[in-house]
């Protein structure tokens, strides 16, 4: 092929890695550290009391550093979920699966993780769950010690209470 | 007090899935240079450039800034970069207003772009963080349970979603520019294309798309020699409120009620149903319009979906308050340029120009933008008149 008849060369592919060295920073290095032992530690705010998980050292609604730390306990509420039924890149979970956000017993802000020992169908609001943890000895610094969260054959908790339960699942 | 400021010149690219034909330099020169057009100005005639761009890893060029000098006629100019992730795009546009409305400049040229096939932004910001499982199915991962909830919330029937994704799509097959022309679109075809995150079915979601918009924005002064009829901008306004705190109202944010409160009080809105002939909101998932609609006043709380419903959203069903009449983000959707979008085409209806999705006689219209978790808010006010 003459160079005349040669296609224009208009993108070629070049992705770009980034590896980051990740520094915890004081309140996460606390969360960190507490998982790694199988425990969900939050910290409460000084001002409105409200307990976050996992922690950034702030209250988002105050503006306040968190100190104080509060041990929470693995058994949740679903505060809302979807069901995902597109692969995530670079991870195993086979679709459809489903990722909840979940308010720990003892917390009031929930965060995202996988659910399943489910029937997706059948997942709500307000549905009671508990995590299922990795094997200790595969125990990191990282929130992927608990595999998923499994459904609790208890009582689903009211709406208005999603978010406000104590530390032993009792209304706040 | 402000200075009055317009908008005198709007110029977009046609929005597309690939744009393989141009680079990014290419992409907003063209855009820029049809908003300098529709002005009847040159390079020349601009005191600054502002630019907007959501996360830079979408293209992995750091810095676009830098390298887009040249292409937008600032060497020698100043210039400044906006960065407030799906907001970014309106904004750009508010910066850009404020550095008129201050008398730092008398015209100004703001620009915002993406090229979403130059990377995988659904994936981009999925990055692995130690405190989190690594679950980021993409932004309908993120934004499906804040759906559900309002669902819950609002007893709304399953269909109003679909009703918005099949209204959108039939404004932006009367925009040549729109990306998905889908002018046979139906109910039906909505509903059975796949759930990708339940309760969001795939032409539930906008698409992914290259494009770039640009307007020129002018004093008071350049605006009244312009040829064309200037879009007056009435209110500008921005907040923000954290991604997560305890008691945060997800499915209608603080920060964006605010935010709507502060750009009426400056236009004088009291009822933005009945004051606005039209609107432009960033709706990138269908269920977001009933949300806004709370969330912006043009309904009660728990009633979004009603108007949705109705029809009074809709310009093919004679709506009262027809929003997204270009098609909206689930046409279009060049993330970075989709809130500039927004605002560029709701001062094309004022000013008399939007073609065969013309709001008539539109005389007052809302552009809105938002980004992040549904923490970032920019809006603003244009009219075809200065008050």
């Amino acid at each position: 092929m003459s160079e005349e008849e040669q296609e224009m060369i208009t993108k070629v592919e070049a992705p770009v890695y980034l590896k980051y060295n990740f520094t915890a920073g004081s309140a996460p290095t606390r969360f960190l550290a507490q998982i790694k032992k199988g425990v969900l530690a939050g910290q409460r705010c000084p001002k409105c009391l409200a307990v976050y998980i996992p922690t950034r050292g702030s209250c988002g609604r105050c503006g306040v550093p968190t100190v104080e730390e509060v041990e929470l306990s693995d058994k949740a509420t679903v505060q809302s979920f979807t069901i995902v039924s597109i692969p995530i890149p670079n991870n195993p979970i086979e679709p459809p699966f489903i990722i909840a956000n979940v308010v720990p017993d003892g917390a009031n802000v929930s965060f995202i993780h996988l659910m399943s020992e489910c029937v997706n169908e059948e997942v709500h609001i307000g549905q009671r769950v508990q995590a299922v943890w990795k094997p200790e000895d595969e125990w990191g610094y990282s929130m992927d010690n608990i595999r998923y969260f499994k459904p609790l054959d208890e009582p689903d908790v009211p709406i208005e209470l999603i978010g406000k339960l104590t530390v032993t699942g009792e209304e706040g | 007090m402000a200075n009055l400021a317009a908008v005198v010149g709007i110029g977009q690219t046609s929005y597309t899935t690939k744009r393989e034909d141009v680079s990014i330099a290419g992409l907003v020169r063209e855009a820029a240079v049809n908003a300098l057009e529709d002005a009847d100005l040159t390079w020349n005639d601009i005191d600054a450039v502002i630019l907007g761009k959501a996360p830079d890893m979408f293209e992995g060029v750091i810095m676009p800034e830098v390298y887009l000098t040249d292409a937008l006629g600032c060497n020698g100019k100043p210039m400044i970069r906006v960065h407030t992730a799906g907001s970014v795009g309106g904004s750009t546009a508010l910066v850009a207003a404020s550095h008129v409305q201050s008398g730092m400049f008398k015209r100004v040229l703001t620009v915002s772009f993406e090229k979403q096939s130059e990377s995988n932004a659904m994936w981009a910001l999925s990055n692995p963080q130690p405190f989190s499982t690594h679950l980021n199915a993409g932004a309908g991962g993120y934004f499906a349970p804040i759906i559900r909830e309002y669902l819950r919330r609002s007893n709304a029937p399953y269909d109003a979603g679909i009703k918005v994704a099949v209204k959108d799509r039939l404004h932006g097959a009367r925009n040549p520019l729109a990306h998905l022309q889908k002018p046979d679109i139906t109910m039906q075809e909505v509903e059975e294309s796949f759930m990708l995150w339940d309760p969001l079915r795939y032409l539930e979601c906008c698409p992914s798309s290259d494009g770039a918009c640009a307007m020129v924005i002018a004093d008071e002064e350049l605006a009244k020699k312009s040829p064309k009829p200037p879009a007056w901008i009435r209110g500008v306004a921005m907040r923000s409120e954290p991604t997560m705190y305890a008691g945060r109202n997800e499915v209608n944010p603080q920060a964006g009620r605010d935010c709507a409160a502060d750009v009426y009080k400056q236009a004088g809105v009291s009822n933005p149903r009945k004051d606005f002939d039209c609107a432009e909101v960033y709706v990138p998932f269908s269920w977001y319009e009933p949300m806004w609609l709370e969330n912006l006043g043009f309904a009660p709380e728990g009633e979004g979906w009603k108007l949705t419903m109705e029809g009074a959203t809709s310009l093919d069903e004679n709506g009262d308050i027809p929003w997204n009449c270009s098609g909206g983000v689930l046409s279009s959707n060049p993330i970075g340029a989709s809130g500039m979008i927004r605002f560029a085409e709701v001062a094309r209806q004022v000013r008399g120009d939007a073609g065969e999705h013309q709001v008539d006689g539109a005389k007052l219209a809302l552009g809105h933008a938002y980004g992040g978790g549904a923490q970032f808010f920019a809006m603003w006010v244009v009219g075809s008149q200065k008050s």
